[in-house]
């Protein structure tokens, strides 16, 4: 039997354009999740690699069967596996990937130094409201609705904000 | 019994390491709904979550490399008591917010200590694991950091209901830093870590804490508890197991 299936080109964007389950503004691809994507043309088999934002992230589950079933739509097999290191940082997230989080409501992760020590130290550092833009703002909670999430406020317009955690 | 060689004793060693965070990660999970405060409920079963997903990470490895090809429901769902390695100090029931920010304080620090040294493990999975928890456990530290500051250095009340929970999770902290043979072999291999050798580093850190918040650490204990690594259990680790695995055993194979 032959199989049918769309151009590599055409699968490899279609992965990474499934949104993410908690964040559905966000692609994984916008989240930096997906490692690598690699059609094969003489096997029909799309070779994804996904890597978790956290350990014990519940969506991932739901990542990997959405990335199945948009594989199969465009006429691939899909194999894909769960790749821990190297560990996932917010750094992997893109530029546009941020935009879409401040436009969304939540503040996206800010920059964290290479190889350094991640920094938990409770309000000292500045996340701007992503509703009025003050960077008067304060943690409510570090562990938010979501692992990747926290709680602030913005002291200026008073909204409560969810933050994407720099991790 | 001889110690096991090779993938087994590799095996033997990380059912250890997953243990602790499986069995903490169902203790956690039983303050949902019970916190203080909602976001405190949000903050432990978080922190479940976390640790739950480093035994996952696990547990499919282990059962590779005892060759049992175990999944990891099978470690989960389908072991007894006496199969079980975590350290006892994981297994004791509930006792009020202030025990638990004390436990976590120690337990968050030893892993975040554990998971550092692990980066220099010949084993590519823990280094892998490792990896991703270690930045998730300086939040687990910082959460448990910040509840022992305000507590210990809060009202006379809060300040004595803490230095009691000081207390009463000090002899459980022993069975950490022990160095059992398993851990000891597997150190020699090259895989795991000496639990000895994070002693020093993280009684260090807990004693800043410990003193910033105003409270004291606590002389020895008049008993330590002895034989998590080993498999042997204290009373309230079978309650624990019947609760998780009711479902997994009442009903085999189930789905949802």
């Amino acid at each position: 039997m032959t199989r049918t299936h769309t151009a590599p080109a055409y699968v490899e964007a279609a992965v990474g354009a499934v949104p993410d389950p908690e964040i559905p503004v966000l692609t994984i691809a916008d989240l930096g999740i997906v490692r690598s994507v690699v059609a094969d043309e003489s096997t029909g088999v799309v070779e994804v690699v996904v890597t978790p934002t956290y350990s014990g992230c519940p969506a991932m589950e739901a990542i990997t069967a959405h990335v199945s079933h948009v594989c199969r739509s465009a006429g691939w097999e899909p194999r894909v596996t769960t790749r821990l290191s190297p560990a996932w940082t917010t750094d992997w997230m893109s530029e546009e990937g941020k935009d879409k989080l401040r436009r969304f409501g939540i503040a996206p992760p800010t920059h964290t130094a290479a190889d350094g020590p991640v920094r938990v130290t409770l309000g000292r550092r500045l996340v701007e409201c992503p509703r009025c833009g003050s960077t008067d703002t304060v943690e409510l909670a570090r562990f938010g609705s979501t692992a990747c999430k926290a709680l602030r406020r913005c002291e200026a317009c008073r909204e409560t904000f969810d933050e994407f955690k720099t991790l | 019994m001889p110690l096991p060689t090779g993938d087994r004793l590799a095996a033997a060693y990380l059912l250890g390491i997953a243990d602790d965070a499986m069995v903490y990660a169902q203790r956690l999970g039983e303050w949902l709904t019970n916190a203080p405060q909602i976001e405190e409920d949000m903050a432990l079963a978080n922190i479940s979550l976390d640790l739950l997903g480093q035994a996952r990470g696990l547990y499919p490895h282990i059962g590779i490399l005892d060759g049992t090809g175990r999944s990891e429901d099978d470690f989960a769902m389908l072991r007894d008591e006496r199969e079980w390695r975590n350290v006892q100090l994981v297994e004791q029931s509930l006792a009020g917010f202030g025990f638990e920010m004390a436990r976590l304080l120690w337990f968050s620090t030893y892993q975040a200590e554990l998971y550092a040294a692990a980066s220099a493990s010949s084993d590519e999975t823990f280094r892998g694991v490792a990896a991703k928890a270690v930045k998730e456990v300086a939040y687990h530290h910082d959460h448990a950091r910040q509840w022992a500051l305000r507590l210990g250095d809060g009202t006379e009340e809060s300040h004595r209901r803490m230095q009691e929970a000081l207390e009463a999770v000090l002899p459980f902290l022993a069975e950490l830093f022990e160095d059992d043979p398993v851990s000891v072999a597997a150190t020699e291999a090259g895989v795991g870590v000496l639990p000895s050798s994070l002693h020093d580093a993280v009684v260090a850190r807990v004693t800043g804490i410990v003193e910033e918040a105003t409270l004291a650490l606590p002389n020895d204990s008049m008993w330590r508890s002895r034989g998590g690594r080993q498999g042997v259990h204290s009373a309230p680790m079978g309650y624990l197991l019947a609760e998780m695995q009711h479902l997994a055993r009442s009903h085999r194979g189930a789905t949802w």
